[in-house]
C-alpha cells in the first residue's frame, strides 16, 4: 500500500465519518429540538397541542395549590400568565414568585401539562431564557423580583 | 494577615510564570542550558506560592474568618469540618484555586521526574505549561480574588449550599479538575513539539502517562458526579445530557481518543499531527467545559448563579489558547512526516476507526451542547437540546465502536486478518446473538425493545471478547495450566489495563442499557400502612418524623422494603431544611442488592388529604456504571505500573537508572 493510497483510504473514511454524523445530528434536530416561550409568547401564537416545548417565567405569587400529588400554578412574565399542572414532586427549590423552566405540552383548554419542572441547585440561579423573556416584558422585572424575594422570606423565617 | 499573604503569594506567582513561561523558550531557542534549567526551580517556587495562597485559603475557611468575603459567603460555623474544607472548592473562586493549585502540581511532577526528558523539550513544555498558568492567575486575581476582606466581618456565614454538604460532591471537583488539568500536560507536550517541530515515539511514550493519569480521574470525577446527582437530586436518573454534564463529557470523549491514537504514535510512528492535533483539543474542550460552568451562557440543571464577566475572560482564555495552539499547529504540523505504513484493516487502523468515531461523537456531542448559544445569537429563537437528541445521535455512533473495540487488540500491527479475529471470537459473537435475542423476546419482540436487545448483545460481545482476547494470549486451556500462569506473569501490564478498561465499558454498556430500559417509577400519595409493588418489591410506608440534624431540621420518611413477604431493608428518605443557607434538599435512600438499586423518596405532606408524596423507583442494573467506572479507572492504574510507561512518568531515581537507558524506540 503506497501513501497515496493510504491517505485517500484516511480521508474517505473521515468524510464518511463525518456524512453518518451530520445526517444523525439533522434527522435528530428535525424531531427533537425544544423550543422555548414565555407566557407572552403563548398569547401570541398557537402551539399546537402536540409540540413539547419549555415554559418558563416566575411562578405567580398565592396560584399555587396543591391536591394530593398534583400541583397547579401560573407562570408569568407579568405581561400575561400560564395555568399550568403537574403531577409528582416538585424540585426543592420551587417556590412562588421565583424563576421556574416547565418541559412539557399545552392542552386545548390552554393548560399546560408539564411533564418536568426543572430543578434548580442554587436559589439565586435564573435561567438566562427566563431573564430574557422578563426584560423583554419588563426592563424593571429586576426591582419586582427584589420585593417580591422579600415578601417570601419572613413566611420562610416562621416555619 | 493569612488572607494577605495568600495574596501576595498568587501576586508572586504571576510573577514567577511570567519569567517560566518566556526565559526557558529563549533559552531553549539559543541552546542556553542555564536559562533553559530556570524552568525547574521555577516550576518549584510556583507550586510552593500557589500551595502557599491554598493553604492560606483553606486555613481561612477552617478557622471561619469571616473578615473574607469568601468564606462569610461559603462557609458557617455549624458545618462539619469536611464540609468547612470541600467549601474551599464549593466556589467560583476557590475552584479555580484549586484548578491553579492542580496545574502547578503537574508542571512540578515534570520538574522533579522528568530528568531524562530531552532539556530543551522539558523547558518548552514547563514554559508553555507557565503561560496557561499565567492566564489562570490573571483570571483570579482581576476577576476573582478568593482573598478580599469584608469589614465589618459578619458574626456569621450565609454557609455552603446544602447541595454540595455531600461526601460525593466534596471529590468530585478536586478528581474532576484532576482530569481537566491533567489533559494541559498533553497540550504543553504538543506545543512544545511542535516549536521544537519533532514529534517520535519517544514524545509519544513521555505523553501517553500523562494523558492515561488525567484520563483515570475523569473518569472517576465524572462518575463521582454521575453518582451524586443520581442519590442527591432525588430524581432517579444518572445522566441528563445536561450542558455542565456535557462539558466534562466532550474532554473525556476527546481524551480516550488521544489515548488510543498515542498508542500509534508509540508503536508505529504514524497518526502524529493527528495526535497533536487532539492533544490541543482536548484541553480545549476541558477550557470550554470550564467556560460553559462558569459563564451560566446555557440553561443547565446543574447551574449555579454566575457572573458573564468572567465567562468572558475564560472565553478569551480559550481563544488565545487553543488559537495560538492551532495556528501554530498550522505552521509546523505539514513539516511532521508520517511514519510507518498500515493497511486500513490493522490495529493501527481499527484505532484510527475509534478516533474518528470518538471524534464524530465529541463533534455531535460540542454541536448539541452549544446550538442554543448558536440559536439564540441568529435569532432562531430559544431552542433547548436535550436527552433525545443526544440519545439519537450518540447511540448509532457507540455500535459500531463497541464492534470493533472486541476485534481490534486481535488484529496485528500493519495488516491484520479480520476473518482470523473473527474465527477467536466465535464464543462472544454466538454469547451476544443468544443474549440479544432472548432479550428482545423477554422485552416483548416489539420494534421498540430493539435497541435494549442490542445494548446488552453488545455488552456481550465486548466483555466476552476481552476475556477471550487475554485468554489468547496466556493460551488458556490450550497449554498447561502453569505456562498460562507463567505467560500472564510476563505479559506487560497494559495488556491487563486494556482488559479491565474495556471489560469496564461492557459494565457500563450494560448498566447504561438496562437501567434506561427496565426503570421503573411510582409517584403516589401515601398513607403509613399502605404498600405499593414496583417491579416485585414492596415498599411499606410507615410514616414519616421529625428530626433534627447538625445544620438542619427534616422529615424523616420510614419505608420497609421486602420481596415475597420477606424484609428485606428499611429505607429512610429524607426532606431536608437547611438553616444556613435557608434551603429544602431531598435526600433518597438507596438500597443496593448489587444488580439494582431500590430507591425512595419522600416529599411534602399531601395537601388536602392525609399522606404524604412519595416516588418509588426500581432501578436495576445501576450499581453496574459504577463498577464499569471503577474498573476503567483500575485499568488505567494498572496500565500506569507498566514498566515501559515509567519513562518519563513519575519514577523514583533508582527505577528511572534501567529503562531509561533502553533507547528509544525499543
Amino acid at each position: 500500500m503506497t501513501r497515496k493510497k493510504r491517505r485517500l483510504y484516511f480521508v474517505g473514511a473521515g468524510m464518511l465519518a463525518l456524512f453518518a454524523g451530520a445526517a444523525l445530528v439533522l434527522t435528530a434536530f428535525q424531531d427533537n429540538l425544544v423550543f422555548f416561550y414565555s407566557p407572552s409568547d403563548l398569547q401570541a401564537k398557537q402551539v399546537s397541542a402536540d409540540q413539547r416545548f419549555r415554559l418558563g417565567g416566575m411562578v405567580e405569587e398565592g396560584t399555587v395549590e396543591k391536591q394530593g400529588d398534583t400541583v397547579r400554578f401560573k407562570v408569568t412574565d407579568y405581561a400575561a400568565s400560564t395555568p399550568v399542572t403537574f403531577t409528582g414532586i416538585l424540585p426543592d427549590l420551587f417556590r412562588e414568585g421565583q424563576g421556574v423552566v416547565a418541559e412539557g405540552k399545552i392542552g386545548s383548554d390552554g393548560v399546560f401539562v408539564a411533564s418536568e419542572v426543572l430543578a434548580k441547585h442554587d436559589e439565586n440561579y435564573m435561567p438566562p431564557e427566563v431573564a430574557d423573556a422578563l426584560a423583554r416584558q419588563d426592563p424593571a422585572w429586576k426591582e419586582k423580583l427584589g420585593r417580591s424575594v422579600e415578601g417570601v422570606e419572613p413566611a420562610k423565617a416562621t416555619n | 494577615m493569612i488572607a494577605e499573604l495568600g495574596h501576595y503569594a498568587l501576586v508572586l506567582a504571576f510573577m514567577v510564570a511570567l519569567v517560566q513561561s518566556t526565559v526557558p523558550l529563549i533559552g531553549a531557542h539559543r541552546g542556553d542550558a542555564v536559562m533553559m534549567d530556570l524552568a525547574r526551580p521555577a516550576a518549584l517556587a510556583m507550586f510552593l506560592l500557589v500551595g502557599t495562597a491554598f493553604a492560606a485559603l483553606t486555613y481561612a475557611y477552617v478557622v471561619s474568618d469571616f473578615s473574607v468575603i469568601n468564606v462569610a459567603e461559603n462557609s458557617h460555623t455549624d458545618k462539619p469540618m469536611l464540609y468547612k474544607v470541600s467549601g474551599v472548592w464549593g466556589n467560583h473562586e476557590g475552584s479555580l484555586l484549586l484548578w491553579i493549585t492542580i496545574l502547578v502540581t503537574y508542571a512540578l511532577a515534570v520538574a522533579l521526574f522528568g530528568r531524562n526528558l530531552p532539556p530543551t523539550l522539558r523547558a518548552r513544555t514547563l514554559a508553555v505549561q507557565a503561560m496557561i498558568t499565567a492566564g489562570f492567575l490573571l483570571f483570579i486575581l482581576f476577576t476573582s480574588n478568593p482573598f478580599l476582606r469584608l469589614d465589618p466581618a459578619p458574626m456569621d456565614g450565609r454557609g455552603l449550599n446544602p447541595l454540595l454538604q455531600d461526601p460525593g460532591l466534596a471529590f468530585h471537583p478536586p478528581m474532576l479538575y484532576l482530569g481537566y488539568v491533567g489533559f494541559s500536560m498533553a497540550f504543553s507536550f504538543a506545543v512544545a513539539a511542535l516549536i521544537e517541530g519533532k514529534v517520535d515515539a519517544a514524545w509519544a511514550r513521555w505523553v501517553r502517562p500523562w494523558t492515561l493519569l488525567a484520563w483515570m480521574f475523569l473518569t472517576l470525577g465524572i462518575a463521582l458526579g454521575s453518582w451524586w446527582a443520581y442519590y442527591e437530586l432525588g430524581w432517579g436518573g444518572w445522566w441528563y445530557w445536561d450542558p455542565v454534564e456535557n462539558a466534562s463529557f466532550m474532554p473525556w470523549l476527546a481524551g480516550t481518543a488521544l489515548l488510543h491514537s498515542a498508542i500509534v504514535v508509540e508503536k508505529r510512528d504514524a497518526l502524529k499531527s493527528w495526535t497533536i492535533l487532539l492533544a490541543i483539543l482536548t484541553f480545549g474542550l476541558s477550557l470550554l467545559g470550564t467556560f460553559l460552568v462558569r459563564s451560566g451562557i446555557i440553561t443547565s440543571v446543574h447551574a449555579f448563579a454566575s457572573d458573564p464577566t468572567r465567562g468572558l475572560f475564560v472565553l478569551l482564555l480559550l481563544g488565545v489558547s487553543v488559537g495560538g495552539s492551532l495556528m501554530l499547529y498550522a505552521v509546523r504540523a505539514p513539516s511532521l512526516k508520517g511514519g510507518g505504513l498500515f493497511a486500513p484493516v490493522s490495529r493501527e487502523g481499527s484505532l484510527l476507526l475509534n478516533n474518528l468515531l470518538m471524534a464524530t461523537a465529541t463533534a455531535t456531542v460540542l454541536l448539541g451542547t452549544l446550538y442554543p448559544v448558536f440559536a439564540d445569537a441568529l435569532k432562531l429563537g430559544k431552542v433547548t437540546v436535550g436527552p433525545p437528541f443526544f440519545n439519537a445521535v450518540f447511540v448509532p455512533l457507540m455500535v459500531p465502536l463497541i464492534l470493533t473495540m472486541a476485534i481490534g487488540p486481535m488484529l496485528s500491527w500493519k495488516r491484520g486478518d479480520v476473518k482470523g479475529a473473527l474465527a477467536r471470537l466465535w464464543l462472544a459473537a454466538a454469547l451476544a446473538v443468544g443474549v440479544f435475542v432472548v432479550t428482545w423476546l423477554l422485552a416483548g419482540g416489539g420494534l421498540d425493545d430493539v435497541m435494549a436487545a442490542v445494548g446488552l448483545g453488545l455488552a456481550v460481545w465486548l466483555l466476552v471478547g476481552v476475556a477471550v482476547e487475554l485468554a489468547d494470549r496466556v493460551k488458556l486451556f490450550r497449554a498447561p495450566l502453569g505456562e498460562s500462569l507463567r505467560r500472564a506473569g510476563t505479559l506487560p501490564r497494559a495488556a491487563f489495563g486494556m482488559t479491565l478498561a474495556h471489560a469496564g465499558v461492557a459494565l457500563v454498556v450494560a448498566g447504561v442499557t438496562v437501567s434506561s430500559y427496565w426503570k421503573e417509577e411510582r409517584v403516589q400519595v401515601m398513607v403509613p400502612g399502605q404498600t405499593v409493588t414496583v417491579s416485585g418489591w414492596d415498599f411499606t410506608f410507615q410514616g414519616a418524623r421529625e428530626v433534627q440534624g447538625p445544620n438542619y431540621d427534616a422529615v424523616e420518611g420510614s419505608f420497609v422494603l421486602s420481596r415475597d413477604g420477606e424484609q428485606i431493608a428499611v429505607l429512610t428518605p429524607e426532606k431536608r431544611q437547611y438553616t444556613s443557607p435557608p434551603m429544602p434538599t431531598t435526600e433518597a435512600a438507596i438500597h443496593t442488592t448489587g444488580w439494582a438499586d431500590l430507591y425512595a423518596v419522600v416529599g411534602d405532606a399531601a395537601q388536602g388529604q392525609p399522606g404524604y408524596v412519595t416516588r418509588l423507583y426500581f432501578e436495576p442494573l445501576v450499581p453496574f456504571l459504577w463498577y464499569g467506572a471503577l474498573l476503567m479507572a483500575l485499568g488505567g492504574i494498572v496500565s500506569l505500573t507498566d514498566r515501559r510507561h515509567r519513562v518519563g512518568a513519575p519514577t523514583r531515581k533508582k527505577a528511572a537508572a534501567g529503562p531509561a537507558a533502553k533507547p528509544a524506540g525499543a
